[in-house]
């Protein structure tokens, strides 16, 4: 479980977070949505302390991840895995030395053993015989799955995903949502998605924070998220015609 | 921009360059990682370097021959050919010149490398692995750089002499046994000190900042591209301003 306490963080004049307060449960999706420039990145970024927060504090399973120093944050960090936005592959290494990348540096496995699960972990997201293209040679999606084999190399507690569906298909999208949903199931991990396409929340979202303005406005399901009752709420989520369609179909 | 605010700007630079250095000089994660790394750096700063170096010297070198041919008239003794041609090759243009034209091929090439990982998450992904980026990323390529930018100059100063001594034969300006003598006359062997200790602190700084330009870009492509040629300015600008404080120290 990652709990966040009171986070505050401003950029010169403008205040980003105000007094953010979530919870993220294990063994779920937890999905954190929001209009662009809602404060939802910074929100992650404090989270996993690229990004110092001003006040407050973030824990892992009751673990003060803030207050720790670099060195004693290295030990959580080891058990965090994190898709970025645009994949973040090391361009100058094939795929299988992108997943093995983690295992290298901080395992104490042999170079087979090393191998053989980078193997594992591009077998799970069905890339096994991709392991010697570079970055370059893969399509988005390719990408996107292995950089969720490298995020789960380390069998890591905790999963962040920065829009993992950006400039991906719909179908692909889907692929890339039941994938994130299956780990985590499977790794038992405290999952945390940030997104604002509609279609994956709706996919594969167990709660949802609704982060408005630098607070979170509304936390939920799905069933809650459709139901309305917050303005703000209603206005991202019912934005595009088809969703105010599936509004409307539910209503009949 | 008024005097005050262009002097903090500068003691901002000077204090974040520090703390980069700082935090690149921390004990790397695997000594096995970084063993290759630095294998790949001396590769990529020395031996890919050795063409440009070779053939600028080879120029520079016979140049310097002709010139100085020219200059001397004739109540000059012609070894003095060789002698010039000696002292412009250690003194100065080997030890100076060579880490200037490296500036711009080796530091412009790290601070793309580095700013292009800034700008596509590569390093926020280190980070988040629990990686020392700049342990990683930078303290392969400033080692690198101390051991073999002297090779390089080295070469260099060979090259331009023996190119000097066979453009003096070949166009008749000087004899082989002049030239000889030239280069044995009044030799120091304090000189070649002088131009490695000079050279092993150039090599330190056209690395370090052209890794800081890199490490600190931030937006996209473009900036990508004004971080690399401010790398190459503030790396030559700082060699120059280097090279009149140690040759003062050194020669005084």
């Amino acid at each position: 479980m990652i709990e966040l306490h009171h986070i505050s963080k401003s950029f010169g004049e403008h205040e980003v977070l105000k007094d953010v307060g979530a919870t993220f449960e294990r063994g779920q999706v937890n999905f954190v949505i929001g209009r662009s420039g809602s404060g939802k990145s910074v929100m992650t970024k404090c989270t996993v302390g690229l990004i110092e927060p001003d006040q407050g504090h973030v824990s892992f399973d009751g673990r003060n991840f803030t207050a720790l120093s670099r060195r004693d944050r290295k030990e959580i960090r080891q058990e965090i895995g994190m898709l970025f936005q645009g994949s973040a592959l090391f361009d100058s290494m094939t795929v299988l030395e992108n997943v093995s990348f983690p295992l290298k540096m901080f395992s104490n496995m042999s170079d087979p053993e090393i191998s053989k699960r980078a193997l594992e972990c591009l077998d799970r997201v069905e890339l096994a015989d991709a392991g010697s293209r570079f970055p370059a040679e893969c399509s988005g999606g390719m990408q996107k799955r292995v950089g969720i084999a490298r995020a789960i190399a380390m069998n890591p507690k905790y999963l962040f995903c920065d829009e993992p569906n950006s400039g991906l298909d719909p179908q692909t999208a889907i692929v890339i949502d039941q994938l994130i949903m299956e780990i985590t199931r499977e790794y038992n991990m405290t999952t945390v998605v940030i997104s604002h396409d509609m279609n994956s929340v709706m996919e594969a979202s167990d709660t949802i924070h609704f982060v408005h303005e630098g607070r979170i406005l509304w936390r939920g399901d799905r069933a809650g998220l459709l139901a309305g009752g917050v303005p703000e709420l209603e206005e991202f989520v019912f934005a595009s015609e088809l969703m105010r369609r599936i509004r409307k179909a539910g209503e009949i | 921009m008024k005097p005050y605010l262009r002097a903090m700007r500068w003691l901002f630079h000077i204090g974040r360059y520090m703390q980069l250095l700082s935090a690149s000089f921390r004990r790397p994660e695997k000594g096995r990682v970084f063993r290759r790394l630095f294998i790949r750096e001396l590769d990529a700063i020395g031996t890919q370097s050795i063409g440009i170096v070779a053939l600028l010297s080879l120029f520079m070198g016979a140049v310097i021959c002709l010139q100085t041919a020219h200059q001397i008239g004739g109540w000059i003794p012609v070894y003095t050919i060789g002698f010039t041609v000696r002292q412009t090759m250690i003194l100065e243009f080997s030890p100076t010149l060579i880490p200037v034209i490296l500036a711009g091929k080796v530091g412009s090439n790290i601070a793309s490398q580095i700013g292009t990982m800034r700008v596509t998450e590569q390093i926020d992904a280190l980070e988040i692995m629990g990686v020392n980026s700049a342990g990683y990323l930078i303290l392969p390529k400033i080692l690198a750089g101390l051991c073999i930018v002297p090779f390089l100059v080295i070469l260099s100063m060979f090259m331009g002499i023996g190119a000097g001594a066979w453009v003096g034969v070949a166009t008749g300006v000087s004899s082989l046994a002049d030239f000889e003598y030239g280069m044995q006359v009044d030799f120091h062997v304090f000189d070649v000190i002088y131009a490695l200790t000079k050279t092993v602190a150039f090599g330190f700084i056209l690395t370090s900042v052209s890794a800081y330009h890199g490490y600190y870009a931030a937006g996209g492509a473009l900036e990508v591209g004004r971080s690399s040629t401010r790398a190459v300015v503030w790396s030559v600008v700082i060699i120059m301003v280097a090279n009149l404080i140690l040759t003062q120290m050194l020669l005084n």
